[in-house]
């Protein structure tokens, strides 16, 4: 199986890829970077009893007063940039995941359905879609964590953000996938393997998520990792804009805007450093969903 | 022709109702105005007066009715925050998002169109390649870190351009313009610079492709068989024929500039109506992110209907086959 796969086409374009080579590593440092964070990085800036108000913004360790204790200097707490970076990639990437999944099931059950039923359903489902697409995402989940702020009290929406905000990046994020997934779905149900699912009296649920689902998957699944990317780009707009993750759970996008207070007194790294590993971070991300696409559509080899 | 905008007026209609219900709906069911308001000591009398004051005491429908005919006549209530109409905050921040957004829309256009023409040309000149990093960078830089790099640079390096608000203004009535002052002027670069660089990377790359495609049909071969100069081919055939598609992009995104100048506003302290959302949304204030969401409903709906009206002007052949195929584009 593993043997057959790694013959397989889509592993030799890969590998005839640098950019695919180079992208996926990088990824997956910053995978690895992120979610091995409490063990990797060299100081815990959540820990409040190490941080030493003397150790307040430091420069990077290649400046003249840099120290190698804190290799991409400190911010104006004395946290660490480097481990504040590392966790908040963890933050960010955990949010875009999530977001993305929502996303997905909500995209992927509107499409099948939609496509599968035809008729009025269909009609309905598709302009509740198009009236969507109008608006861009970030306008949609900027008015959507607006509303939880103002319908959940104080302290608990404090609690839920991460999830107030899977929630707002994956309503905004919906709509494509339901259109993808409508789509392949038309197509597939004139298909005879659906015709015999019928016959033999499977029922439309059924038929829908364990016979159509499989088929329609793969398409989607490149605008996913695409989306990936913009969900990433999303939380940290949010978060620059104050209405995402709050300081003492900070996101890259957070760590950014805490950064930008900064600018002007020649602290450049508290807000730079962040930002080169999201933009970095989401330019791989899109390069191998770039590849992807061009892998796994036979048409434009 | 005629027919085509109404029908295209039509379907307008649902879609602004349905936002103007969500927006009422956000009104109705979201937060307690009242207790915000009030503040902390009040009594019960003044709690009354201004229950009845804000109209909170009457039926579900009479208040929507009364909340989209008052919308319908620009008054949105009054903000939370502010304690002031949402309507004249939002006139007065209009022209500022709006001179922003007209300003990065040219400059995305102006610059965008012909690099994406040569990158078409000369795919493989060196230029072409750089333009093309270029824009990869300008697809995967977020706005805001775009605005920082260039404040970090033209303003805290080099000093030469202001990093925040809107310089010095000109008022005429109700309208205030930078377009009139040097310092209105320079302050306007840097945040216009932010807004459109993705706008004129997506235009660019887009024109690219399209011109690549158009290059390889078979009447530009043909016309190349007849002779024509360069000039003629790339520009009065190719050119031409890719701008169905183009100005489909850079209609919907000019809707896009105008949300994502909440971004740039943000980051450059502009004093437009996406601070002014932002600045609302930190502290829920419900009336102004209602208004702002019909008024955001409005200009998208109108974009559509001018894109429409474009396909019309620039391909001859959506005027023939509109009697025959339904359904639109």
């Amino acid at each position: 199986m593993l043997a057959r796969f790694l013959d397989s086409d889509f592993v030799y374009s890969f590998r005839r890829s640098p950019v695919a080579v180079v992208s996926t590593l990088v990824v997956l440092a910053c995978v690895v970077g992120a979610v091995g964070a409490p063990w990797l990085a060299p100081h815990n800036p959540f820990d409040l009893a190490s941080l030493s108000l003397m150790d307040s913004l430091q420069p990077p360790v290649f400046m003249a007063d840099g120290t190698a204790a804190h290799l991409l200097g400190t911010d104006d707490q004395g946290r660490d940039v480097l481990s504040a970076i590392m966790y908040g990639t963890q933050i960010s990437l955990m949010i875009g995941f999530l977001a993305i999944i929502f996303a997905l099931v909500v995209g992927i059950t509107v499409g099948l359905v939609a496509g599968y039923m035809g008729g009025a359903v269909d009609a309905l489902l598709m302009r509740v879609t198009d009236v969507q697409l109008t608006f861009p995402s970030i306008l949609i989940a900027l008015l959507v964590d607006g509303v939880a702020r103002a319908v959940l009290p104080r302290d608990f929406h404090d609690r839920m953000q991460i999830y107030v905000l899977v929630f707002a990046i994956g309503i905004a994020r919906w709509p494509q996938f339901a259109r993808t997934v409508r789509g392949s779905t038309l197509v597939e149900r004139g298909r005879e393997y659906v015709m015999a699912a019928k016959v033999i009296g499977l029922s439309s649920p059924r038929i829908m998520a364990s016979h159509i689902l499989p088929n329609v998957l793969g398409p989607v699944l490149v605008i996913a990792t695409l989306n990936l990317g913009l969900a990433i780009l999303d939380e940290a707009t949010l978060s620059f804009l104050g209405v995402g993750l709050p300081p003492t759970q900070p996101s890259l996008g957070t760590l950014i805007r805490i950064g930008n207070d900064f600018l002007f007194s020649g602290e450049w790294w508290v807000t730079i450093f962040p930002g080169v590993m999201l933009a970095v971070m989401v330019l791989s991300i899109n390069l191998l969903g770039d590849w992807l696409r061009d892998a796994l559509n036979p048409r434009l080899r | 022709m005629f027919a085509f905008i109404l029908s295209r007026i039509l379907q307008a209609v649902p879609v602004l109702l349905v936002v103007g219900f969500i927006s009422y709906a956000m009104f109705a069911f979201v937060g307690d105005p009242v207790t915000i308001m009030l503040g902390q000591d009040y009594t019960e009398a003044q709690r009354v007066a201004l229950v009845h004051q804000l109209g909170l005491d009457q039926p579900f429908f009479v208040q929507y009715a009364k909340y989209m005919w008052a919308a319908l006549h620009g008054n949105f209530g009054i903000s939370y925050r502010m304690a002031r109409p949402v309507g004249d905050l939002i006139a007065e921040r209009l022209p500022a998002t709006l001179e922003l957004s007209l300003t990065s829309a040219v400059l995305a256009v102006l610059v965008g169109v012909p690099m994406g023409v040569y990158t078409g040309i000369r795919r493989n000149a060196v230029v072409s390649r750089i333009f093309m990093i270029f824009s990869l960078l300008g697809v995967s830089l977020p706005t805001f870190l775009i605005g920082i790099l260039l404040i970090l640079l033209f303003s805290v390096v080099l000093g030469w351009l202001p990093s925040f608000g809107r310089g010095d203004v000109v008022h005429f009535a109700h309208w205030s313009t930078g377009f009139l002052t040097p310092l209105g002027l320079k302050s306007l670069i840097l945040p216009a610079i932010t807004l459109g660089l993705f706008q004129m990377t997506l235009i660019m790359r887009l024109v690219r492709a399209e011109m690549l495609e158009v290059l390889r049909s078979d009447y530009i071969k043909f016309a190349r068989a007849r002779g024509l100069s360069q000039r003629a081919i790339n520009f009065g055939h190719a050119l031409k024929n890719t701008l169905v598609p183009v100005i489909t992009i850079i209609g919907l995104q000019i809707g896009g500039l105008v949300a994502f100048s909440i971004v740039t506003e943000t980051v450059f302290q502009w004093p437009g109506m996406g601070l002014l959302l932002v600045q609302s949304i930190g502290v829920a204030d419900i009336p102004v992110m209602a208004a702002y969401l019909q008024l955001i409903a409005v200009v998208f709906v109108c974009i559509n209907l001018i894109v429409d009206l474009l396909y019309y002007a620039v391909d001859p052949r959506l005027r023939m086959d509109r009697g025959r195929a339904t359904g639109g584009h």
